[in-house]
């Protein structure tokens, strides 16, 4: 059995009080770094452990802290990213549910270590239950002295509050998510400046991501070298994996970084293998805005090494052949599914969540998703293809923030790896509405080098 | 340490205050180079960075960290470093980049011109001009909304509303009581005042004049004239309420609307209040101070679009030339 | 756009305020619009939905203008414009669900309850709609019910209609 450091004791009968949560060691990061560390040395435990942010960017923890302005007299914030809304992803709402403490606890040592003396957690606002966890989670830990004024006589205060979302993807975007919280519509700002500059109500914040903030208490726990000898190379540690679609076993699954992707659908530790005895098709291996991939690249890289559930290996080939770990939102597709029709649906999903703010995103989304839906309900033309590939390349790149590279990169992808399929819906408009093209050729071994085109 | 800084735009360098925006740089220098702008409005602060018509291309950060930006980036809203190098018109990938967001920007615009009271000093219409496609395509049903008077002096033809969000900066800078507002979500988003209530303040004409587009238009100049009809003079007159500076648009005896002055960027140089715009319409009610300089370029003082005159120096620099080659062939296309 | 008639009085309970009260404690001085998305969460779930008079009395509680109040309860997905069936059925229809089965499990429960998409049962009991990825994945298809947000999972038509029977019966 792999190691797990966040899900240890999911299934521990009432691990979700406090009680049952201290028994199991519980608070002790709490503990250890209030009594015996300094907010800096936090910082470089985190560090030194490699952690990466968990929401879909990966960008190093320890650095992110370290950015962060401490102008004197001016409140510094922490806020964590719960808005957890990229399809293929729900970790964060299986964490914050089961074990609602580790979220609280990790929250507590992370506004420690950057001075943070009230701290948010932004639930998305369909996640009222979790809400109510978290809540009640809260206020057991304020009872036993572990939030409030003077934590286990520390001297360090903290007040923790969850703020419900109101239903929209993009205040999962840190700058949008800020807005909100502010009471206001969740338009990403314009960077500069940053948050770890000017964010909450003007002031220097940081924001994190469900899973980069629970991991922070094995890493004072266990020290940031030690968390560090887990995973692989720059990708260290586990992380949750959320895997849905046409899996024998969809669920929450924690890993350590490195994991060959394909133990990962097919042992009984983790997927199971596909549902129904089917094949393969294609997965999306980190949530609904990373490049979709055939089976065939799914396994293995282009030079036919397996590929790695890690930040470097998925993203191997760069888009040509690759794809992200993203927030780890692994969506199998079995050979009955239709590529165009998923696309055509993640692009309704963008177009619904685009915030309207800036023109490319705003006119884009909608525009791309007219035409996938024209071409799968039969009356598309070959030429659409191509525009659809433009589009999506006037918006990568060109917008506020990265839901148009979000909306952009399915799209583009589907089309790099599935044309095939695309054109398959142009020229048989009438039997593409009741049958699938079906696995063609993507499950086969990468048979030469020249897979790798592309643009 | 100077107290200013140093950025070089299309080859051509200027010395700029630090804090200065990249395209309040290129307006320093003039010209072609300045990057046009559908949402930033300099007299209104937080407006910028949401049409993306003014992306340019960095493509040295600064003499401090040379590495040129990864993206595209909005010259309204990015700052310049001493030592920064930008490509504007002489970057075929941000002209291209540019085609597309006008491109965007038109496909659910009406392109009702013809009956629109804007065409002529529409910011629109001459990005059309420059970057814009022949034939569009778009296939689809453009949205559409219905025609909303918000007062009895302004209308708003939600249709053309490129949701700049000028006006809602304006209603909140320089009036007390915003009531318009963006509501909505994504390509549904609107101006709107949701209840019907009137937008009723003494400087609520001014949305008029910062929209860049004919999506709120002055009602007592509706359909009068086309604007290239008519002739501008400044005047001035002792206004309670505002400087009193405008201009007036005659055609032949008659005042046939007030606007205030504006720059050669489209910007107003002072807001003027209803009085003034929407009351004072007899010469008798100014001093006339002299015909309004108008750019020689505009639709207004030449009846039509200009061909266009790529600067100096692309024409001087081979690399330049064939950098621009899709510039140069527009200097036929009209 | 409203008309004016259209607005309907209301009152806010003292219970309700006192709710309002405690979630302005959260924010720093003079920041209380933070409160705005969870006070209208709270006053949605008493009256069902936010009429335009509720998000004026919003607004007037937290000392900001109306229009501040519209553009976020439009701009957010949560928030009810017009009044919906007191059981609001918002089943996931983004990709994962799609793989197995939610686009024909809505179609089920619009031929069950008798109503297309966004419109109420003549009881005045149900809507239904689609909504966007619910963060479910892993237990699609998935359906979920205000305002307490009340999950189902692994939901099948016959599962549904016990659903619905159930909801019925309350």
């Amino acid at each position: 059995m792999a190691r797990k450091l966040l899900l240890e004791h999911i299934n521990v009968p009432g691990i979700n009080t406090l009680d049952v949560y201290r028994q199991k060691g519980g608070y002790r990061a709490v503990e250890k770094a209030l009594k015996t560390l300094t907010p800096d040395e936090v910082v470089e435990e985190v560090k030194k452990s490699g952690l990466r942010g968990r929401g879909g960017a990966g960008f190093p923890t320890g650095m992110k802290w370290s950015f962060l302005a401490k102008p004197e007299g001016v409140a510094r914030y922490l806020v964590c990213n719960a808005d957890e809304s990229e399809p293929g992803t729900f970790k964060d709402r299986y964490l914050m549910t089961y074990i609602p403490h580790a979220l609280i606890e990790g929250m507590i040592v992370s506004s420690f270590a950057l001075g943070a003396n009230t701290s948010y957690i932004y639930v998305r606002g369909e996640m009222m239950p979790q809400i109510r966890i978290l809540e009640k989670a809260i206020a057991e830990a304020k009872n036993a002295g572990l939030l409030g004024k003077n934590i286990l006589g520390s001297g360090y205060d903290l007040e923790l509050y969850v703020q419900p979302g109101g239903g929209a993807y993009i205040c999962g975007e840190e700058t949008a998510l800020l807005e909100s919280l502010e009471g206001k519509r969740g338009n990403p700002r314009i960077k500069p400046p940053f948050p770890a500059i000017a964010g909450l109500y003007g002031c220097p914040t940081v924001v994190n991501n469900v899973e980069s903030i629970a991991a922070v208490v094995p890493i004072i726990n266990d020290g940031g070298d030690e968390y560090a000898k887990i995973g692989i190379g720059r990708s260290t540690g586990t992380k949750l994996i959320s895997a849905s679609g046409n899996l024998v076993k969809p669920g929450v699954y924690e890993i350590e970084l490195g994991l060959p992707v394909e133990e990962f659908i097919y042992s009984d530790e983790y997927c199971g293998g596909i549902a129904n005895g089917k094949r393969l098709k294609a997965t999306v291996a980190g949530g609904s805005s990373v490049p979709i991939l055939p089976a065939n690249l799914t396994l293995k890289l282009a030079n036919g090494e397996p590929r790695l559930m890690s930040y470097e290996s998925l993203s191997e080939g760069g888009f040509a052949t690759g794809t992200m770990l993203g927030s780890g939102g692994f969506i199998a597709f079995d050979e009955d599914q239709c590529i165009v029709r998923n696309t055509w649906n993640f692009s309704r999903f963008y177009h619904h969540e685009s915030c309207g703010q800036c023109s490319p995103c705003r006119e884009g989304t909608g525009w791309m998703e007219k035409v996938l839906h024209r071409l799968e309900y039969g009356h598309g033309k070959m030429s659409d293809i191509d525009l659809l590939v433009d589009v999506s390349k006037k918006i990568e790149g060109n917008t506020i923030c990265p839901l148009g590279d979000a909306a952009a990169w399915p799209v583009a992808s589907a089309i790099r790896h599935f044309r095939d399929e695309f054109e398959w819906h142009v020229k048989e408009p009438v039997k593409s509405l009741d049958t699938n093209y079906g696995l063609a050729n993507y499950a086969e071994p990468i048979a030469k080098a020249e897979v790798t085109t592309g643009d | 340490m100077s107290d200013k800084v140093k950025v070089t735009i299309d080859g051509i360098t200027v010395e700029v205050a630090p804090g200065t925006s990249i395209l309040n740089a290129a307006r320093q220098i003039g010209g072609d180079i300045v990057p046009p702008a559908m949402c930033y409005y300099s007299k209104l602060e937080g407006s910028g960075g949401k049409c993306r018509t003014c992306i340019v291309k960095v493509s040295k950060g600064s003499e401090k960290d040379p590495r040129p930006m990864p993206k595209l980036v909005a010259s309204c809203r990015t700052t310049v470093m001493d030592g920064m190098e930008v490509q504007n018109i002489t970057s075929p990938e941000v002209i291209e980049a540019r085609s597309g967001v006008v491109e965007m920007l038109l496909i659910n615009h009406p392109l009702d011109c013809p009956v629109c009271d804007q065409a002529g000093e529409c910011d629109l219409q001459n990005l059309g001009y420059e970057h814009g496609l022949q034939k569009t395509r778009y296939e689809f049903e453009r949205r559409t909304f219905e025609r909303i008077d918000i007062g009895d002096k302004i209308q708003l033809h939600m249709n053309r509303c490129i949701l700049c969000y000028r006006c809602v900066f304006t209603a909140d800078q320089i009036t007390n009581k915003r009531v318009h507002g963006i509501l909505n979500r994504g390509d549904h988003s609107e101006i709107s005042t949701y209840i019907q209530t009137a937008v009723d303040n003494d400087f609520s004409g001014n949305v008029i004049d910062v929209c860049p587009v004919g999506a709120l238009t002055d009602k007592t100049f509706r359909f009068k004239n086309r604007v290239w009809f008519t002739k501008p003079i400044d005047a001035h007159r002792d206004c309670p309420t505002c400087s009193g500076k405008v201009t007036l648009w005659y055609k032949g005896e008659d005042v046939l609307r007030v606007t205030a002055r504006k720059d050669i960027y489209g910007e107003v140089e002072e807001f003027i209040c209803n009085t003034c715009r929407f009351d004072k319409k007899k010469t008798a009610d100014w001093t006339i101070e002299h015909p309004t300089h108008i750019s020689d370029a505009s639709v207004i003082a030449s009846n039509h679009y200009e061909t266009l005159k790529p600067l100096p120096v692309i024409q001087d620099n081979a690399k330049l030339q064939l950098a621009n080659k899709v510039e140069l062939e527009k200097t036929t296309k009209f | 756009m409203l008309k004016v008639e259209q607005q309907q009085p209301v009152e806010f309970s003292s219970a309700l305020i006192a709710k309002f009260d405690e979630i302005v404690k959260r924010y720093p001085e003079g920041k209380q619009k933070s409160a705005l998305l969870p006070i209208l969460h709270e006053v949605q779930a008493e009256l069902g939905w936010l009429s335009n008079t509720a998000m004026d009395k919003v607004a007037d509680y937290l000392n900001i203008l109306p229009i501040e109040v519209y553009e976020v309860a439009s701009f957010y997905s949560m928030y009810f414009l017009k009044p919906q069936g007191k059981y609001m059925l918002e089943v996931c229809r983004t990709g994962p669900c799609c793989l197995v089965g939610a686009e024909k499990l809505m179609n089920h429960i619009e031929h069950r309850l008798g109503v297309k998409e966004g419109e109420v049962t003549g009881d005045g009991l149900f809507s239904w709609r689609g909504v966007e990825c619910l963060a479910a994945c892993g237990y699609a298809p998935v359906l979920q019910i205000g305002p307490e947000y009340t999950f189902y999972e692994n939901l099948n038509e016959q599962k549904v209609d016990e659903l619905i029977e159930d909801l019925r019966k309350r």
